[in-house]
């Protein structure tokens, strides 16, 4: 699943990874824009999904991943492996990392790159 | 012994035009100068809208700006002014673009953090404390909320004795460009169009000289899409405009006139150059045929243009100060009325004080520097820069006619076909960076592993938060709560009705209703819109 948290409203990475997810095989479902931490949460959880992406390029990367963790544990969805992509400097990747992020690719990844991450994280399962 | 035929690369633009090692007079001979060209300052403008141009007047220098709270904007904007910067261009925080208070949980995070936080009519009068606003013209960058920011804007002047009737300023408000690029939406699209007339209607009968709507290619070629559709998606939303507001009744002589652009710098050179000049050409055409208007004034294509942060690289971040050098002078190449540059640290935050300060001395050393003022639309007459023109004309004409066979502009953003149009082409744009096919420097090419990023980013400030809901607090306990309650019930009547907002929403924000307390009345009568997922 590629979610939209908070305001921001940059959705042309967003939209791009859904496409290269899907040529990749994946199934992909998109959230649209303004999400709460709660909706996505809750429709992660209604999907059953294996993994959640994260767009983020207001700068608010911090706080809204913090609160998706938080929410994702108290919902005991900890197996849900979490992305983050975007306007992420690297400076916050141990942030992230310490809130128990899986992979962040910053803005100008390579679509390979993530494909194959999620590969080796879900082993052939699709999300 | 014979050479060896020269292979040469095919050279094809993002439009899909072909371009051709060598051009000539035979490339042009379809082109008839008075017909399609016209002295500048005559129909059909292709040249530019002015007789003289910059020789007369040098483009308005207006970089984008504003963070924190009002106060701090309007340092930054005095100290913008006083280093020579023409017009403001406002940035809003995306609570207050979104219509929600900065105390709103939505908001955490947000507040102050891509823009200025507005909560009230008194942060926007703290943003405007001493700057002459009867002088220097003010862009509001804002969409969804622009009818509020507009009404805030007039209640100042007001207060301050410039009669409405010579404000000058201009507001973004194009909803439609935010449903496919940039997100600030909120209401669904029919009553987004009707706030959008209603503004467009109050300053035709009431502030004549504000321009009310900037019609944005601009983020919809940001979102992925190709030059040609950026003119075209953004003309057919121009027209979704005018057209509902002739039902009111008003002159398209006269209100088209005050209708604005703008548009995207990125990408090829001359392609953008051709781009401007047929879509002046383009617009004019439109606006004499399909509208009867023979008042120039409504016929000149005016736009804001000066480079797209989408041209921009996180990769070696100070190449992006020579590609905005270039983008300005494509600009100014092109006849754009106003600049404003992106800054090389855009790919990664708002622009710092020293980021903002160089895209000015940008625009100002080729303006006073390199001639760039001199002489009018120079280009004129190039063989490939008029062969290309002609081309983008024609190829902007059937990306309109597309546009119409998928049932009009409002019906095809409302159901998602541009949108999955335009993120198509954002997906094809990236495979193809991706694989080399399309150069980026220091991307894809000529790439520095462990470089030292010479960017400084903007610190988000949680203490502005704090001091922002402080005032917000303050204000809704010194004002009368009872008006508020009374001005805001007014506006949920005559929001379900079709009466002109505006008079309403003015009422209530000298009231010092919140942005919040607005939008919530907006979106309890029109609901809120639905995006359409399509891929």
């Amino acid at each position: 699943m590629i979610a939209k948290p908070g305001l921001d409203g940059h959705d042309r990475g967003a939209k791009v990874i859904v496409h290269a997810l899907i040529e990749a095989g994946f199934e992909v479902i998109y959230t649209g824009l303004h999400q709460t931490v709660d909706n996505i949460v809750e429709a992660a959880l209604q999907e059953d999904v294996t993994v959640i992406g994260l767009s983020i390029l207001s700068g608010a990367h911090l706080p809204l991943t913090k609160g998706l963790m938080e929410k994702l544990e108290a919902n005991k969805m900890e197996d849900v492996i979490v992305l983050v992509g975007g306007n992420i400097p690297k400076r916050d990747f141990d942030d992230l990392h310490n809130l128990g992020v899986a992979g962040i690719f910053p803005t100008g990844s390579n679509f390979e790159d993530i494909v194959d991450f999620i590969n080796s994280k879900v082993g052939g399962k699709v999300a | 012994m014979p050479r060896p035929p020269i292979k040469l690369k095919d050279v094809v633009l993002e439009s899909g035009i072909e371009v051709k090692p060598v051009y000539g007079p035979e490339d042009v001979m379809d082109r008839n100068y008075e017909r399609d060209v016209g002295n500048p300052g005559e129909f059909p403008f292709t040249r530019g809208i002015h007789q003289y141009m910059y020789r007369a007047r040098p483009f308005t220098m207006r970089q984008y700006s504003g963070f924190a709270t009002a106060s701090d904007t309007n340092k930054r904007f005095k100290y913008l002014i006083s280093q020579g910067q023409t017009g403001l261009n406002v940035a809003f925080d995306l609570p207050t673009q979104l219509g929600l208070d900065s105390d709103d949980p939505r908001a955490f995070g947000e507040v102050g953090r891509v823009g200025m936080a507005i909560d009230s009519l008194k942060d926007m009068e703290e943003a405007f404390r001493d700057i002459p606003i009867d002088r220097i013209s003010v862009s509001l960058t804002i969409n969804s909320m622009a009818s509020v920011m507009m009404a805030m804007y007039f209640v100042i002047a007001e207060k301050r004795g410039v009669p409405l009737g010579d404000l000058r300023g201009t507001a973004q408000n194009d909803i439609l460009k935010e449903f496919v690029g940039r997100g600030t939406w909120i209401y669904p699209v029919g009553p987004s169009i009707r706030l959008v007339t209603d503004t467009i209607e109050f300053c035709a009968r009431n502030v004549p000289m504000y321009y009310p709507v900037s019609v944005c290619g601009y983020h919809i070629r940001e979102s992925g899409a190709n030059p040609v559709q950026e003119i075209g998606y953004a003309y057919a939303i121009a027209k979704a405009y005018i057209d509902d507001v002739l039902k009111r009744g008003l002159d398209p002589d006269k209100f088209i006139a005050r209708l604005s652009f703008n548009f995207d710098i990125h990408g090829n050179f001359f392609e953008q150059i051709a781009k401007f000049r047929a879509a002046r050409g383009l617009w004019a055409r439109i606006v004499r045929d399909d509208y009867g208007c023979e008042n120039p004034r409504a016929q000149k294509m005016k736009m804001i243009a000066g480079g797209g942060g989408g041209g921009l690289t996180i990769e070696q971040p100070e190449n992006n100060i020579v590609r905005g050098a270039y983008y300005a002078l494509i600009s100014a190449l092109s006849g754009t009325q106003t600049m404003a540059l992106c800054s090389y640290d855009e790919a990664y935050t708002i622009p710092t004080k020293k980021a903002a300060l160089l895209s000015l001395r940008t625009m100002q050393i080729l303006v006073e520097e390199m001639g760039l003022a001199d002489t009018v639309d120079p280009l004129a007459g190039s063989y490939y820069v008029e062969s290309l023109t002609g081309e983008f004309e024609r190829r902007i004409i059937t990306c309109m006619k597309d546009v119409d066979d998928m049932g009009g502009i409002v019906k095809a953003i409302s159901e998602g076909y541009i949108q999955r149009e335009v993120s198509r082409q954002a997906y094809e744009t990236e495979r193809k960076i991706q694989s080399g096919e399309i150069i980026k420097v220091g991307v894809n090419k000529y790439r520095v592993e462990e470089e030292d990023r010479a960017v400084e980013y903007h610190d988000y400030d949680r203490e502005k938060t704090d001091e922002q809901i402080g005032r917000l607090r303050e204000v809704r306990a010194e004002r009368d709560n009872a008006m508020v309650k009374e001005k805001l019930d007014i506006l949920r009547k005559k929001a379900s009705g079709d009466e002109n907002l505006m008079p309403y929403i003015i009422e209530a924000v000298k009231a010092y209703a919140t942005v919040g307390e607005i939008a919530d009345v907006f979106r309890e009568v029109f609901g809120e819109f639905r995006e359409p997922v399509r891929f």
